[in-house]
């Protein structure tokens, strides 16, 4: 980031417009597509970009998920670098074909001989009163599909930087943004190009009395937890995975192993969700170093809801993370 | 029938030695794999070597190809040797997927062969995606893409179609209609079974072929795929065929009559193809001889290689999932 100290504060729809911006700016073979793309999307995310690149680099595609996905191989097989969209997380699911059988597979199947360097964007997770598939959190099935990264940002400036190295990655990077950050936060973002290494957490505060694992959209939720359990004088650790696939275990278990105490917290429904892979791991690898059973935050084994009057019962906000973390405390 | 008028010697003799080739090593496969040198699924192209070998003539080096779980034909007529392709099917380190592909997944860089799809209706996105890339490249590029009559009931079909009319790529579908999707016959499966007509209906060219006849097969390929390169946008050809052999290894055949097969046997493309040949006078015996000498040694000779091979170190399992990051440097402090 030395070459580039100017920042600007942006949303995280901002940000990432930016690194979007940044990226077809300086790689002609970046292109960028979906539905309603051309026009600015949903979330305006590619806002003014069709009007900057024109529209043979940024463009809509007729609704047809797996197309979308599909013609992204090949033109990254092509040599070009797609960057895709798919207009929320859960409508993904036409795809998976794509995802699960393709997309990831080819280097393995060739032995590296073919490559598929595509992004695919989507906006994911609840907290803004969008019902049902327009608040999934479905992570924990794409980190089933082997070969292909999983990266989730949890601020602006993370997002530029880790939206720039997915793209220039060799691999197939799905790219999760959650929908409730997109506005309600503004931070420093530099301008121009950096990127921020992908397959690495991050220690996003530091502390000693428990860990919390988190990534995207909860990472704010268990930032304000540690706040208030701080005035208690507990200080809780919080780690920002970031990158699901590949998944930094060394991060997670040094904290796990100083501080004894782990709670997993992700937006998704609970069973299988990629929390319980956290759990699992830490019971794998760290075990002796736990003073208490490892707990999850999560949201609950149903759809989400449709009715906005109990979101916030089911994605997991400061209070229940606080519930969990007392539970470890006491254990 | 397409008429012999024109055809040279040269010609028809490449044109049989490309469809025996197929044959004999298909037939070579079938017997391998009750050896069980050849593990897993196997799905043999016998019967629909007229569309391979009559497609592929019309391809340039520069073009690519996308292809289907019955793709070795495809392959070797694309111009993967028959080595690569034997040692493959081995699961050796010295097939053209370096062992990971296997039967359904023969990819070949040098040949722009993008495989070998184990999914009914995959691989035809990619076909439209590597088209686009090359309309956006302004390269003058053909992306064919082969697929059987069941994928014209998945949904990926459709968004291809659709896709590829839409913004005029330069896509060459080749459609194998052998009228079965694996056990379901075509007439259960498609409420249009004339699957060109169905291709018309997005707008692009769209013809049906006899599948069984190598001239009309060459000759239809080779209209449609000038169409496609000189900016006529996608073209769409139904090759009706038949596959005389089960759909895998595994299968019983329940769903087809004995009489059914014999009937279309009676249309071999290999023998059809032999006899007009030889009508024409353009095929002695000695002649003939020689095309099934030619193809037989070129299938020991694969066979030799593939035995010869080498097995991948279980220990690189988990390598080339991801890329690997180059070897670190040292830093100088």
């Amino acid at each position: 980031m030395a070459d580039a100290p100017d920042t600007r504060p942006m949303t995280l729809v901002q940000a990432v417009n930016d690194a979007l911006d940044v990226a077809l700016s300086q790689d002609p073979r970046v292109l960028l597509f979906g539905e309603d793309v051309g026009m600015g999307g949903v979330f305006r995310v590619s806002d003014g970009l069709q009007g900057k690149h024109g529209e043979a680099r940024v463009f809509d595609t007729p609704l047809a998920e797996a197309g979308i996905v599909g013609y992204g191989i090949g033109l990254a097989l092509a040599g070009m670098r797609p960057v895709a969209e798919i207009q929320f997380a859960g409508f993904l699911y036409p795809a998976l074909d794509q995802v699960l059988s393709h997309l990831g597979r080819y280097r393995h199947r060739t032995r590296g001989r073919f490559t598929v360097p595509m992004v695919i964007r989507a906006p994911y997770g609840g907290g803004v009163h969008t019902p049902e598939q327009h608040a999934d959190s479905p992570e924990a099935v794409l980190t089933q599909a082997p070969g292909v990264k999983v990266v989730i940002p949890s601020d602006p400036m993370r997002a530029k930087g880790l939206l720039l190295a997915a793209i220039e990655d060799p691999d197939p990077v799905f790219f999760l943004e959650a929908i409730k950050l997109y506005r309600s936060v503004k931070a420093e973002v530099p301008s121009g190009h950096y990127t921020l290494e992908l397959g690495r957490a991050r220690v996003a505060r530091a502390g000693d009395a428990a860990t919390l694992v988190t990534y995207g959209g909860m990472v704010e939720v268990c930032l304000k937890a540690a706040e208030v359990a701080a005035r208690e004088g507990v200080e809780l650790e919080v780690i920002d995975l970031e990158t699901l696939a590949p998944f930094d275990a060394a991060t997670v278990m040094a904290s796990v192993e100083k501080t004894g105490r782990a709670v997993v917290v992700y937006e998704a429904r609970k069973i299988g969700g990629f929390g319980a892979e956290v759990a699992a791991r830490i019971a794998e690898e760290t075990v002796w170093s736990l003073q208490a059973p490892v707990l999850r935050v999560a949201g609950w084994d149903a759809p989400y809801p449709p009715f906005s009057a109990i979101e916030h019962h089911y994605r997991p906000d400061a209070r229940r993370v606080l519930e969990a973390v007392r539970k470890v405390l006491a254990a | 029938m397409t008429p012999t008028d024109g055809l040279t010697r040269e010609h028809g003799h490449e044109l049989l030695l490309d469809m025996l080739r197929i044959r004999r090593m298909e037939e070579r496969c079938a017997e391998l794999y009750q050896k069980t040198k050849i593990r897993g699924f196997l799905h043999l192209y016998i019967g629909e070597e007229a569309v391979a070998v009559g497609a592929m003539r019309a391809l340039t080096p520069d073009d690519a190809v996308v292809a289907t779980y019955r793709e070795h034909g495809h392959a070797l007529i694309r111009g993967v040797s028959a080595e690569k392709i034997m040692a493959e099917m081995y699961g050796k380190q010295e097939g053209c997927s370096r062992g990971r592909g296997g039967s359904m997944h023969l990819y070949d860089a040098p040949t722009r062969f993008y495989g070998g799809n184990a999914i009914v209706g995959g691989g035809i996105p990619l076909a439209v995606g590597m088209a686009l890339a090359d309309k956006m490249q302004g390269r003058e590029r053909v992306s064919a893409c082969f697929f059987g009559d069941g994928a014209a009931a998945e949904g990926e079909f459709h968004e291809s179609m659709n896709l590829a009319a839409l913004w005029h790529l330069p896509v060459l579908f080749c459609c194998e209609n052998n009228l079965y999707g694996m056990g379901t016959g075509i007439e259960r499966a498609q409420s249009e079974t004339r699957l060109a007509l169905r291709a018309a209906s997005y707008r692009m060219s769209a013809w049906d072929v006899d599948g069984m006849d190598v001239l009309a097969v060459e000759e239809a390929t080779r209209r449609a795929a000038e169409a496609v390169r000189s900016g006529g946008g996608p073209h769409f050809l139904e090759f009706r065929t038949y596959r005389f052999r089960a759909h895998s290894m595994f299968d019983p055949e329940l769903y087809r009559s004995k009489e059914e097969v014999a009937a279309w046997k009676e249309r071999d493309p290999i023998e059809l193809f032999r006899q007009r040949l030889r009508d024409a006078e353009l095929l002695t015996d000695d002649e003939d001889a020689g095309l099934e000498a030619l193809a037989s040694d070129e299938v020991e000779r694969a066979v030799a290689f593939a035995e010869a091979g080498t097995w991948e170190p279980v220990e690189d399992l988990e390598r080339f999932v991801l890329s690997e990051p180059a070897p670190q440097r040292e830093v100088a402090s």
